[in-house]
């Protein structure tokens, strides 16, 4: 038999754009959840340190470094954005591959904190949500992950199979909005 | 309405589900004798003034919170880690 | 009729508009409100009860009378206030309440039989016969007495709900706003300004005075940049905050701009805020005297707001008539503009009035008289004896009341200030909220200057800032003189509540039936229960109460003011939750295959799943079921089963928690190995049930039904947080991470082999076997567990590869005479299997009813398990999980009917169980079904009779074993 086929989970909805915003799916690389056992914190931070010099994340941060990102996901969870997992990790934590679980899109555009004020219960003004922080949190009715990645960009993490669902309410509150503003 | 989730800070009441009374937290001996199951299980208190209950902040972080909060004034006073006060005990 | 002049309309840029079919004309800055002034149209509408014809009262949000509908078919919008609506070109406007129209209303009738309508009408007169309120009264009642109708057409509008946060969130944008947030901002607060204007401004735009001495109106605009140029403050302009709500967070409705194609009509908006400021100015109030409801009987500051904002008046002749100095700027304004003022009329005997035109001290309007074209004359009441005055308008002021519905909106209850006769909030009504400037009773403009300052200094201190001590603006100090008058005495209805047609009568009618209590008159009267919520007479009302029932107003108190402030949308509050947006949709990797295929689509819980998979030549369901039951009892069939919940438990203490949770063990489970398992709730009730694989020594994968893979998430939290936090484990859900496949059928290994890179056989991988394999180049999991009862597998891959794999499934199984199976046959072969699902662990069963008692592991404590073995929950007594066949082999079987015996009355009191779920099995060529009957297992060969009265069935079934293909379980393990 031959080999089997790939599909990102937003494969035909993305890119599109609306007024001033983008809305397009990244490749993340592999995501792993990453979840320490009893009084592992501190070993499982030194070796996340030795393998990606990232450490642990306090809850609502991320950091990056070369080509891997730490994003907290929960309490006593973070996700391990783009590398394969140390084999060290597991000796400190429950390893899960998550890779597959999430669509990962990419929310840009000056000003698209208004987009997500139309769908995601959070506060996200600069000052108080500032690149690296991240949340879990609602994009209307489905649980996401939102991750401010700079002044003008979210990393948005939602449930594969509500891909299409998430790429509609974007792209209701992107056109809405757009249409408000005249753009 | 807000509650203020001990990991995530305060956010808003959709992300949160309800369970109810913190009695929940202290479940009886399988021999504790049926009075303690029914009141583990059944009996609440319906106070008009302070109450300590249940919420998961189901949609962020996932922790299970004792909140303490006035149902007349609806003030809500704090919340605590329902592990954390397990560990206490 | 527009004065030349006057007003801040762009008279270079008319506009065109209908009411009621006929064209009028007016300008951009218009209202629709103004622009009917200016074409002297006067009679709007009509009333509510008595269908009174009715004209503007006021010129703002609060407006009772001028009601109407906007546009035509399904976006018409009923109900909209014409003191609110932009004026915009082609506007098309309908009046309401009238039949058949607006100037000939047959139902003005209602007014002559007003003797017999008045307070407490419906309570005394349609209380018997009974049947006659339904089929009669009521619909009679809800077209006579109306607002406006829906179009009963789905809405095509756009609709937006949005989320804000901020410091300070300051309400209402007058001159004590606009300090307020300006000060605030520069103290470094991030501000929101709301206001429901058009701009900012409030009294100022409406008032001819000076600030800082220039046009007030100009001073608000140079105020209005300064702070759209501000990088601490978000002007929301059009925006009306609608309630208060617990921890800071209100509700506010935004209207857009009109004309953005493509655009919402509103916004809905939740904002969250630190603290808040009050500055919503205040309401005046109109004086209750016989015929006040005449159409061109405005409120004075009303009529200022038209002459000066809009330069227009309603009237060539008007009279004033008023109780405080305030209401003298109406006339002083109206005859500087060159309108004819009739007479000003002043109920205090002391008061001063300047100017040009006569004045009456001491004396009252005790009625307006006219048709319905509106006020013709006015009969006054002076210490010398009554005369009549020919107007076409009067302008009427009975003072003003603070605007204090937000402070109210937590329960709290304001304070009586006697020296302005009104309702003033009290400090903490709303935790964080300071009321300031005129919505706190200070009524003038440097009053609320400095009012607005002093508030944002406050919170500005609050919150750890530094506030600014910069100069204030000059502004007018003129003291505020009022003598309380409510309702003038005399013949003939006067009315207090216009929007619901409450008189005074009626008021001292409830107070008379002993409805003394302010809470009490107001729902027997109906008083202040319309869509304006009474606020242009809640206050007079309980002052007329107070007085026939000889009590004083702080004693009477106020009814309770509950959001929203004004009336909000249903669209407005539910955007974004029609259609697409009102629950997620849950797709699996397999969803496009099976549409191409022509699938039609069933909903479990959020997820779509494949019913069936018709082929050509079948005209039916039930022929496609039956064929793929066929399929998978005799060659193979594929059925995507990713819906079900997949958990991954990783830990040292994994298996300790997995005892816990399930009734049986779990810790005894061999890595690579699969066991069933059923959880209990705490009650001793079935939770759920599902399978638990052992990947590693301290890793579990587990299932849960589709329906309840949610809670069963959230119970496992709740016991591993609230209960057992000692034990060392972590979970999270792995259900989007796999697609996973049935394989299931007599051939379903050959078709395996023919991928697998390292095949499988009985020994590799017996029954509830489990392991890593690979295929088509991919890491994958096979599980060895069957819910048809055949030779079956599970085959997870990465989700990814789901579409592909599902593809390359089923083109093997059809070349294997098989293929793709939907629920219904999944349905029919757990069916037939006695596999129980949801539909008969429905939250009332327990471990013992559905025959697995002895799943509950006497040797160690589970979940549940004290409380299963509860008294009532075991024995004889219970209703047991049966299989039923038809006696006649034909008659289908129906879920939700009850079982009795044969010779019983077919009566609630004689049911001995109910169908839970039934299909027609093609392998035992019959119905089946399974379901409950009291000690069913002992019965079973019995006879008992099935009946469903909703659809009229009576079926004589025997009660078999639940299990009816392959009960030694021979298929699955061969």
């Amino acid at each position: 038999m031959g080999e089997l086929e790939a599909r990102s989970p937003c494969d035909v909805l993305l890119p599109i754009t609306r007024g001033g915003w983008t809305l397009s799916e990244v490749d993340t690389g592999r995501i792993t959840s990453i979840a320490p056992f009893a009084g592992q914190e501190a070993a499982l931070s030194g070796a996340l340190q030795t393998a990606y010099g990232l450490g642990f994340p306090e809850p609502g941060h991320s950091a990056e470094a070369d080509g891997a990102r730490i994003l907290w996901s929960g309490r006593r969870q973070a996700f391990l954005l783009g590398p394969e997992p140390d084999a060290a990790l597991a000796r400190h934590a429950a390893v899960t591959d998550q890779s597959d679980g999430w669509a990962a899109l990419h929310l840009s555009g000056a000003g698209c904190e208004a987009v997500l004020a139309r769908l995601v219960p959070l506060d996200l003004r600069a000052e108080v949500f500032a690149p690296g922080c991240t949340a879990r949190s609602l994009l209307q009715h489905c649980h996401v992950s939102v991750t401010r990645l700079d002044d003008t960009g979210f990393l948005i993490l939602g449930y594969r199979s509500m891909a299409g669902t998430l790429v509609h309410e974007l792209d209701t509150a992107m056109s809405s909005l757009a249409a408000r503003s005249g753009a | 309405m807000r509650l203020p989730c001990p990991i995530c800070g305060e956010r808003d009441l959709r992300e949160f589900s309800y369970l109810g009374d913190a009695v929940r937290l202290h479940r009886p001996a399988p021999d504790a004798g049926t009075d303690a199951w029914d009141a583990y299980l059944h009996l609440r208190d319906n106070p008009a003034g302070r109450t300590r209950d249940l919420w998961q902040h189901e949609a962020g972080c996932g922790a299970w919170i004792v909140v303490t909060r006035d149902t007349v004034s609806h003030a809500v006073e704090g919340a605590q880690l329902a592990a954390e006060m397990r560990d206490a005990d | 009729m527009r004065i030349n002049g006057r007003g801040r309309v762009d008279r270079g840029r008319a506009l065109s508009f209908t009411f009621d079919g006929r064209r009028y004309s007016g300008f951009a800055g218009d209202t629709l409100a103004s622009a009917l002034v200016a074409n002297d149209v006067k009679l709007l509408g009509r009333s509510f009860k008595y269908h009174r014809p009715r004209g503007l009262l006021t010129a703002g949000s609060e407006e009772p009378n001028a009601l109407v509908t906007l546009g035509a078919g399904a976006a018409s919008e009923p109900n909209a206030r014409a003191t609110m609506v932009e004026l915009r070109d082609g506007l098309q406007v309908r009046s309401q309440n009238r039949w058949p129209s607006l100037d000939w209303d047959l139902l003005a009738l209602n007014d002559l039989a007003a003797p017999f309508l008045g307070a407490g009408f419906y309570y005394k007169t349609f209380m018997w016969p009974r049947a006659f309120w339904e089929k009669l009264y009521e619909p009679a009642i809800r077209r006579a007495a109306g607002l406006g109708a829906l179009s009963g057409k789905s809405n095509p509008d756009r609709y937006e709900k949005a989320f804000a946060f901020c410091d300070l969130l300051v309400i209402g944008g007058g001159p004590t706003g606009m300090m307020a947030a300006h000060r605030a901002a520069e103290a470094g607060l991030d501000v929101i300004l709301c206001d429901e204007g058009t701009v900012l401004g409030g009294r100022l735009l409406s008032e001819d005075e000076t600030v800082d001495g220039q046009p007030g109106a100009d001073w608000a605009a140079a105020m209005q940049r300064d702070l759209a140029a501000h990088p601490k403050v978000r002007v929301m302009t059009r925006t009306t905050v609608t309630g208060a709500y617990d921890q800071g967070t209100f509700g506010a409705l935004e209207r857009i701009v009109p004309d953005a194609e493509g655009a919402p009509l509103e916004c809905f908006w939740r904002i969250v805020a630190k603290r808040s400021i009050l500055a919503a100015g205040a309401l005046e109030r109109p004086v209750a005297f016989a015929g006040n409801d005449r159409p061109g009987i405005l409120l004075a500051g009303a009529m200022r707001a038209y002459l000066h904002r809009w330069g227009v008046v309603p009237g060539r002749r008007v009279a004033v008539f008023g109780n405080t100095d305030d209401a003298h700027r109406t006339a002083r304004d109206l005859a500087a503009a060159g309108v004819h003022v009739a007479a000003v009329i002043d109920s205090r005997t002391d008061a001063k009035v300047q100017g040009d035109f006569p004045v009456y001290t001491g004396a009252q309007v005790c009625r307006g008289a006219g048709g319905r074209d509106g006020v013709e004359a006015i009969r006054i009441r002076t210490p010398r004896g009554e005369e009549s005055i020919a107007v076409d308008a009067l302008a009427v002021s009975g003072g003003w009341n603070p605007s204090l519905h937000l402070a109210c909106h937590m329960n709290g209850r304001p304070d009586w200030r006697e020296d302005i006769a009104a309702f003033v909030p009290r400090d903490g009504m709303v935790p964080g909220m300071t009321a300031a400037g005129a919505c706190a009773g200070a009524f003038s403009t440097h009053g609320c200057l400095s009012a607005g300052a002093a508030a944002a200094a406050l919170v500005a201190r609050d919150l750890g800032r530094t506030p600014s001590d910069a100069a204030l603006p000059e502004a007018e100090d003129a003291p505020y003189r009022i003598k309380a008058l409510w309702a003038v005495p005399g013949r003939g209805r006067a009315w207090l509540d216009f929007q619901n047609d409450v008189t005074v009568k009626d008021v001292v009618q409830a107070a008379q039936e002993n409805f003394r209590s302010v809470e009490h008159m107001k729902r027997y009267t109906t008083q202040g229960m319309a869509p304006d919520q009474g606020k242009s007479s809640n206050v007079a009302a309980l002052a007329v109460l107070a007085d026939a029932t000889g009590r004083g107003i702080p004693e009477t108190g106020t009814t309770t003011f509950r959001p929203p402030f004004v009336p909000v949308s249903i669209a407005a509050m539910g955007a974004g939750a029609q259609g697409m947006g009102f629950a997620p949709r849950r797709r699996t990797t397999s969803d496009a295959a099976a549409r191409a295929r022509g699938a039609p689509m069933i909903e479990a819980g959020l997820w779509y799943r494949a019913s069936y998979f018709p082929q050509a030549g079948e005209a039916t369901w039930r022929q496609s079921c039956d064929r793929e039951v066929g399929m998978v009892r005799n060659h193979v069939g594929i059925c995507d089963v990713s819906t079900l919940g997949k958990i991954d438990l990783q830990g040292p203490d994994a298996a300790d928690f997995l005892d816990l949770v399930y009734t049986n063990r779990m810790s005894t489970l061999k890595p690579g190995r699969v066991r069933y398992g059923l959880m209990l709730r705490e009650d001793g009730h079935v939770m759920d049930d599902g399978t638990c694989a052992r990947l590693g020594e301290g890793h579990f994968v587990i299932t849960t039904t589709t329906a309840a893979a949610g809670a069963v998430m959230k119970h496992l939290e709740f016991v591993h947080q609230c209960l057992v936090p000692h034990l060392d484990l972590a979970m999270i859900s792995v259900t989007e991470s796999w697609a996973q496949f049935a394989v299931a059928g007599p051939k379903s290994r050959d078709l395996l082999n023919g991928l697998l890179e390292t095949p499988v056989d009985d020994a590799s991988f017996p029954f509830m076997a489990c392991g890593p394999v690979r295929l088509g180049g991919v890491a994958a999991r096979l599980f060895r567990i069957s819910f048809s009862g055949e030779h079956a597998y599970e085959i997870a891959v990465p989700a990814r590869y789901g579409a592909s794999l599902f593809d390359l499934l089923v083109a093997r199984a059809e070349a294997m005479g098989g293929g793709a199976y939907g629920m219904e046959a999944l349905n029919v072969l757990r069916l037939e299997k006695g596999h129980i699902t949801h539909a008969e662990i429905h939250g009332r069963t327990t471990a013992f009813d559905i025959g697995m008692d002895r799943m509950v592991s006497a040797a160690k404590e589970c979940i549940g398990k004290t409380m299963a073995a509860r008294p009532g929950l075991v024995g004889p007594e219970r209703e047991q999980l049966v299989g039923l066949a038809p006696q006649d082999g034909r008659s289908a079987l129906l879920p939700g009917a009850f079982l009795f015996a044969p010779d019983d009355k077919a009566e609630r009191a004689a049911a001995q169980g109910y169908v839970t779920s039934a299909g027609y099995s093609p392998t035992l060529g019959a119905p089946l079904a399974l379901g409950f009957l009291r000690d069913g297992r002992a019965r079973q060969g019995e006879v008992v009779k099935m009946v469903d009265h909703l659809r009229g069935a009576e079926v004589l079934c025997t009660v078999t074993d639940s299990v009816r293909v392959d009960p030694e379980g021979g298929r699955l393990r061969g």
